[in-house]
């Protein structure tokens, strides 16, 4: 009961915070979604690639790597500029 | 007790340890870039003092070969070929230097990875926009390079007003801009997990009758401690490469 009530006195507070707080986690989780999804092709294809050509493994997780840094990169842009929101 | 149970207890960001005021006055971040570049200068300069000798024996010469050889056979010869080699002491320099002010992340009483900080990614990305760019310069000339750079090939007429100003746009802000942001972005996304299952588990402690759940905050705690070794190793060898790829497109346009 008094976490209750410290929780009402806390959301009745500054209403704006909390919006702010929202509008946050909805930039990041936005800006996660595409990379999310890119990552995971970049990643599944090179495995494919490894798994039928073991030999050529060294190019392949080098390339990857480059491709997982651009793709990595829109999330990134989204997570700093979760931090630049103030309310 | 209200601030323990309804958020967690991060530290300001301007609570640093500052020795010292002024312009000769440092903090925790000058403090390790001190650190990263006299452990840059170090391991290279005791690790080449027997370099005649035919086999490398000792700490500092073993990890400063296979360092070398490293960014040699992983980043220049995978990318730029063997036109590059010209700048494997600056590559070299560059991924060791990013790589010991990143492992500060997880070294026990500094746990502060200094590129967390915009300022030195800043000036590392500046610097490898200046070299792509008058290594373009010089190699393509101003026109060709411009050329290459902004028109990419097999691109119908009539879609070159829309495409030149974003591959105008890309070589000139974004890509310098992505890497500083990578690299800042990252580190700080480490430290910011680290520092909240921290205070986390120092939070779960102190009451009564959460104890029991500490011990998954604090499992969770040495597990993203081993993520951010591989996270530190990554980033700099990311940067390092995608310094090479830059380069290697001012050095071979695409036909």
């Amino acid at each position: 009961m008094a976490l209750l009530h410290l929780l009402l006195a806390q959301a009745t507070s500054d209403p704006t915070k909390g919006l702010t707080a929202i509008g946050r986690g909805i930039v990041y989780g936005g800006a996660a979604i595409g990379p999310g999804i890119g990552i995971g092709l970049v990643v599944g294809n090179a495995i494919t690639a490894m798994a039928r050509q073991p030999e050529s493994a060294g190019t392949v997780r080098t390339t990857m790597f480059l491709g997982i840094a651009f793709t990595e990169a829109l999330a990134l842009f989204g997570f700093v500029l979760a931090f630049i929101i103030s309310g | 007790m209200n601030s323990l149970l309804l958020s967690v207890d991060v530290p300001p960001i301007s609570h640093v340890t500052i020795w010292g005021s002024g312009p000769l006055g440092i903090n925790r971040t000058v403090a390790v870039y001190i650190f990263a570049t006299l452990a840059t200068t170090l391991l290279f300069w005791l690790g080449t003092r027997k370099k005649d000798a035919l086999v490398p024996s000792g700490f500092f010469q073993n990890t400063a070969e296979s360092g070398v050889g490293f960014v040699r056979s992983q980043v220049i010869m995978a990318t730029m070929g063997p036109d590059g080699l010209g700048y494997l002491p600056y590559l070299s320099a560059l991924f060791f230097f990013i790589f010991f002010s990143n492992i500060t992340e997880i070294i026990p009483g500094v746990q502060f990875p200094a590129n967390a900080r915009l300022g030195m990614p800043l000036v590392l990305s500046l610097f490898t926009w200046a070299i792509y760019m008058v290594v373009g310069i010089v190699k393509q000339g101003p026109g060709h390079f411009l050329k290459n750079s902004t028109v990419p090939s097999g691109v119908p007429w009539w879609v070159l007003p829309l495409v030149v100003p974003i591959e105008l746009l890309q070589v000139l802000i974004v890509r310098p801009f992505s890497l500083m942001v990578r690299l800042f972005a990252n580190m700080l996304a480490g430290h910011l997990i680290l520092v909240t299952f921290a205070s986390l588990t120092a939070a779960l402690w102190a009451l009564s009758f959460t104890v029991v759940i500490a011990p998954f905050s604090f499992a969770l705690l040495v597990a993203m401690t081993g993520f951010e070794v591989l996270v530190s190793f990554l980033q700099a060898f990311i940067f390092t490469i995608l310094t090479a790829v830059y380069i290697d497109s001012s050095m071979h346009p695409a036909h």
